[in-house]
């Protein structure tokens, strides 16, 4: 720790901070535009200039440290001013250089309202300008459907390449020229390829990178901020839903160190289109093969009259990839009450279950433990596309100190190098048995780290590979005190909640896959649109979408997507989030929870509660770590691995193969998505060119 | 800075492979760097690509630079487009590097693109037959023989329009042309008659040492009495008089009498101490007569010092003729005293 003086305050920082850290530390505000807290310190816009007793002039605050002060004459510890009228005239005249360029169209510029030149221009600017010259004039770049550029705005503050170099891990965008011709662009204007590169935009302090399909939309001002938690994907970003009216408008990423830290993927934040397309907005009843809008009434009566005369044995019930914990238990209640024991969660085929302990099926290293592992194994996971934030800390463990990662499974570009073990659970067997050298890497590192994909789960041997894996993780010691190494990666935003309200197949159930065979006679369908139905069955479908399962559905039940809804989503790691309604639900559609509560008492099954609140009380006391929004309940390590590692099985010869086909269409809500379609077909064309 | 841009797809090439050549080039560049580091080599190689492609890099010398180290083609091109000395664009076989800076230009510069102006062309811009192109660049440190043009990597100097007009004739046709000076000057030596440093002993390795030689022995001289003050004055346990802690380790001035002293060496002799500290000694020159001094060449003064009573020139001008000492210094020194007849007033007046 150091002492540093700053405007008087005299405050104890770690020696490795900046200025610019320290001064925050001290309470005071230092404009910026370049730097960054997550991005490598580049100092090049100037704006953060302060006054340091004894320099010259006046220093770059974000890349001057702490430790490289000079103390007083008599050991005082340095001293710096934020507030001095050097300083308030060094930033006048850095902000009237950055000025000098930048054109005055903040009335037509997306940026307006939310621009940090814009605001740090009134508040540390001059109030004219002497610059009677030509602007420089810059050509737009083309960098992809998601970012719009206007360079003549940009000031060359180099936020956006460092993003795509270091975080996101693609080469894509660069600074070409120099001086005042410098230009931000990529390689010969080609879309941007990563999945994380709308951000940019975000990062992006001026009106330069803006937001391509939200163009012109609307005014920040404008809108309603809503705290909420995406999924796309299991990991349960942080997000805010901004909203306008019935609208969302757009959704921005949260800061939330132990989850997101400030990224979203593109597939998080540009879904917002999806919301409001191919939507159900009311109930359907199909009588001789159409489906016809109906009322709720009619809708429930015919639901109704299927499950009077049909053993409940022939019933059954599948959850899909977007449901909250709410509904889900709601499902699980009516079912219970009918005697169905056919219920499952996994429309994957997915064979984690809740019979081995909590430990068995979550990402016990959580998110943020990744920066603390000293070796990777990660099989059966293309992580970059099942859950790209992961993949992100996993990059950022990376950078910091490379820790040997190995792979089993589909041999993909993650961004960053790893030992290509092999494809299948051979390989899994091979390296259990120490015939790769990788085993050593694993059982010498102090906190070695297994994740474990669905691509390795999600089939019929699941379990065995689950089994292999954890005896392998036992074996290098990755589950101990103070550590657990072992780390299962899930895709679906409603798998851990159902998990741990336990909706898989009871005692003689049926799994998922039977039911959608056409097993069962009446099929209630809670948005799962991943899975085929055989025809045969009577199938309800509650959901949000014209999707794969509303086609197949004979009753349709409309209900809200996570925007239009409050409701509890468990992340990968078992951390409980809630996400809360920014929007109403179009037309007749309902939350699904009340649409249940409803259709029990249709049922004559009436559910005990009638308001969300009633619900989360019955929920909370039967089920208590859903109360502690935010936290992680972390599991019996040691019992979980213990009992999955005792499974054993034979292990199959297919090789793993991601569950995550399309990352831009992996749920009815992208896939109703304009958007998304270009940017899966610009990822197409990307890979067809790579693989030429 | 000329505007410069990538060259349109239509004069790009299909392909480009490195030669042999150049990737043996390359590998012994990289082989200079750790392992890993190899992207340091880039601004050799895309030189060297440069010249393996005649003179500028086409878009696939820069991918195939970029795939020869490893590196992502954005940031190759990140460094070609940044240094002025890649072209981006074809040059002609010969490529005309023309200085346009002010000692240049004050030579003639301005007849000498005039004379590419008229046989070539705009800049940037190739000849049909492929054989010129030109291009205005900054100054290239040959300003002693001033006005010049660098073609290809050759510096051609001393031009004026008549012997720059048969140099490029001479080009164009291939007949054999003269590097450097065009008027038969040796490099930068004076234009007509050499007249210094043109003492034999200065050339037979006499002088090798003989400043330090004559230092030992005035060294010898003096007796080691400071050698031991200049210990006693070193207090002995000293303590530092700030925390050392997280400081940069300081060093000890350069040369002192006390570090010298523990050293063991010599110490300096006062005498030559003194000598060295008198600015009237630094070198010797034989004071000269008032009236021949120089006088400022200008009445301008461009520092804002008040003036008395309407007096146009500054009492004190700036920096004094070598070898005065500052409080005597009056004069400007600009070359005048290299002309001793001419008597320059102090009203800028020649008499």
């Amino acid at each position: 720790m150091a002492k540093i003086i700053v405007d008087g305050v005299e405050v104890d920082v770690p020696a490795e901070y900046t200025l610019l850290q320290a001064a925050e530390a001290a309470g005071a505000e230092i404009p910026r535009f370049c730097y960054h807290e997550r991005l490598s310190i580049a100092g090049n816009c100037r704006m953060c200039l302060v006054e340091v007793k004894g320099a010259p002039k006046p220093v770059a605050s974000c890349a001057w440290g702490v430790r490289d002060c000079r103390p007083g004459p008599n050991g005082e510890p340095p001293e710096i001013s934020t507030k001095s009228p050097t300083v308030k005239k060094a930033r006048e005249g850095v902000m009237e250089f950055l000025l000098i360029n930048h054109p005055l169209d903040c009335p037509i510029c997306d940026q307006g309202g939310q621009c940090d030149l814009q605001d740090q221009a009134m508040a540390y600017g001059v109030d004219t300008s002497r610059f009677h010259e030509n602007k420089r004039a810059v050509t737009d770049k083309y960098l992809g459907p998601l970012v719009r550029t206007s360079m003549n705005r940009c000031i060359h503050c180099t936020r956006c390449v460092r993003f795509t170099a270091e975080v996101a891990g693609v080469p894509d965008l660069g600074a070409l020229w120099r001086g005042e011709d410098m230009e931000i662009t990529s390689y010969l204007e080609k879309a941007l390829g990563s999945e994380l590169q709308a951000n940019v935009a975000d990062l992006c302090p001026v009106g330069a990178l803006t937001h391509k399909p939200e163009a012109f939309h609307y005014r920040p001002w404008e809108l309603t901020k809503t705290d909420s938690v995406d999924v796309m994907d299991a990991v349960g970003s942080s997000i805010r839903v901004d909203s306008r009216g019935r609208e969302v408008m757009r959704i921005l990423p949260r800061v939330n160190e132990a989850v997101n830290e400030e990224w979203i993927t593109d597939k998080t934040r540009q879904i917002v289109d999806g919301l409001r397309l191919q939507r159900l907005d009311r109930p359907f009843v199909r009588e001789n093969g159409r489906l016809r809008p109906a009322s709720w009434q009619e809708a429930f009566a015919a639901i109704a009259s299927r499950v009077k005369g049909t053993d409940p044995k022939r019933i059954g019930a599948i959850v899909g990839d977007l449901a909250a914990v709410e509904e889900m238990y709601a499902l699980k209640l009516l079912m219970e009450s009918l005697g169905v024991t056919n219920i499952d969660a996994r429309q994957d085929g997915s064979m984690v279950s809740p019979v081995y302990g909590r430990g068995s099926y979550l990402f016990n290293t959580t998110i943020a433990g990744i920066e603390d592992a000293d070796a990777i194994l990660i099989v059966g996971s293309n992580p970059r596309i099942e859950a790209s934030l992961v993949n992100v800390r996993i990059r950022k463990r990376w950078r910091a100190a490379p820790p040997p990662i190995a792979l089993i499974g589909e041999h993909s570009d993650l961004t960053y190098p790893y030992e290509y073990l092999g494809a299948g659970p051979d390989t899994l067997s091979e390296l259990a048995g120490g015939r790769h050298s990788f085993i050593e890497k694993l059982r010498g590192a102090e906190r070695p780290l297994v994740i474990v994909g669905q691509g390795a789960l999600s089939r019929p041997d699941g379990l065995a590979v689950l089994s292999a894996a954890a005896q392998l993780a036992r074996d290098v010691g990755a589950v101990k005190d103070g550590w657990n190494g072992f780390s299962v990666l899930h895709t679906a935003a409603s798998r851990v909640g159902a998990l741990d309200l336990g909706l898989v197949p009871g005692e003689w159930g049926l799994n998922a896959q039977t039911m959608a065979q056409g097993e069962v006679d009446v099929l209630f369908n809670l948005g799962a649109d991943e899975i085929e139905i055989a025809p045969g069955a009577f199938v309800i479908y509650q959901g949000t979408h014209g999707d794969r399962g509303a086609h197949r559905a004979d009753v349709i039940l409309p209900a809200a997507t996570y925007t239009e809804k409050s409701g509890t989503y468990v992340n990968t790691e078992g951390r409980v989030q809630l996400a809360n309604r920014a929007a109403f639900a179009p037309g007749e559609a309902r939350e699904d929870w009340a649409i249940l509560r409803a259709l029990s008492d249709v049922l004559g099954h009436r559910l005990p509660f009638d308001s969300l609140n009633a619900l989360r009380a019955k929920l909370y006391s039967q089920y208590p770590h859903f109360a502690a929004i935010e936290m992680v309940q972390p599991a019996d390590g040691f019992a979980a691995i213990q009992a999955l590692a005792n499974i054993g099985g034979t292990l199959g010869r297919e090789p793993f193969v991601s569950p995550v086909k399309d990352f831009y269409l992996t749920n009815p809500i992208a896939r109703a998505s304009g958007v998304m379609a270009e940017c899966s077909a610009l990822a197409r064309e990307l890979k067809l060119e790579a693989a030429e | 800075m000329a505007v410069r841009k990538l060259a349109p797809e239509d004069m790009q090439p299909e392909s480009f492979v490195l030669s042999p050549e150049t990737e043996a080039f390359a590998d012994k560049e990289i082989a200079k760097y750790p392992p890993g580091r190899q992207a340091s080599a880039v601004i050799a190689l895309l030189g060297k690509a440069q010249e393996q492609a005649g003179g500028w890099l086409p878009r696939k010398a820069i991918e195939a630079v970029a795939a020869k180290l490893d590196m992502a083609v954005i940031r190759v091109m990140e460094v070609a487009t940044f240094y002025t000395m890649f072209n981006l664009e074809p040059v002609g076989k010969y490529f005309i590097q023309f200085c346009g800076t002010t000692p240049c230009v004050l030579r003639g510069a301005g007849d000498i693109r005039k004379v590419l102006e008229r046989r070539i062309g705009d800049q940037n811009h190739v000849t049909t037959d492929g054989t010129f192109s030109w291009l205005e660049v900054e100054c290239l440190g040959a300003c002693s023989n001033a006005p010049m043009v660098q073609i290809n990597d050759d510096y051609y100097e001393d031009l004026t329009t008549e012997n720059f007009e048969k140099l490029l004739d001479d080009l164009a046709s291939g007949r054999p042309v003269k590097k450097g000076s065009q008027i038969g000057r040796n490099r930068s030596e004076p234009f007509e008659a050499v007249n210094t440093l043109q003492d034999p002993v200065l050339y037979d390795g006499s002088l090798v040492g003989a400043w330090r030689k004559r230092f030992d022995e005035q060294a010898k001289a003096a007796e080691t009495g400071e050698a031991a003050a200049a210990t006693a004055s070193v207090p002995q346990d000293a303590k530092a008089a700030k925390p050392a802690a997280g400081r940069a380790i300081e060093s000890d001035a350069a040369d002192t009498p006390a570090k010298r002293a523990k050293e063991g060496e010599k110490p300096i002799n006062p005498t030559d101490r003194k000598e060295a500290a008198d600015p009237s000694k630094a070198t010797k020159v034989e004071p000269k007569e008032k009236g021949t001094q120089p006088a400022p060449q200008s009445g301008k003064s461009y520092v804002a010092s008040p003036t008395k009573g309407g007096e146009a020139v500054p009492n004190s001008p700036t920096t004094p003729v070598a070898g005065t000492p500052p409080a005597q210094a009056e004069t400007r020194r600009d070359g005048s005293e290299s002309k001793p007849d001419v008597v320059v007033t102090k009203d800028n007046k020649t008499s």
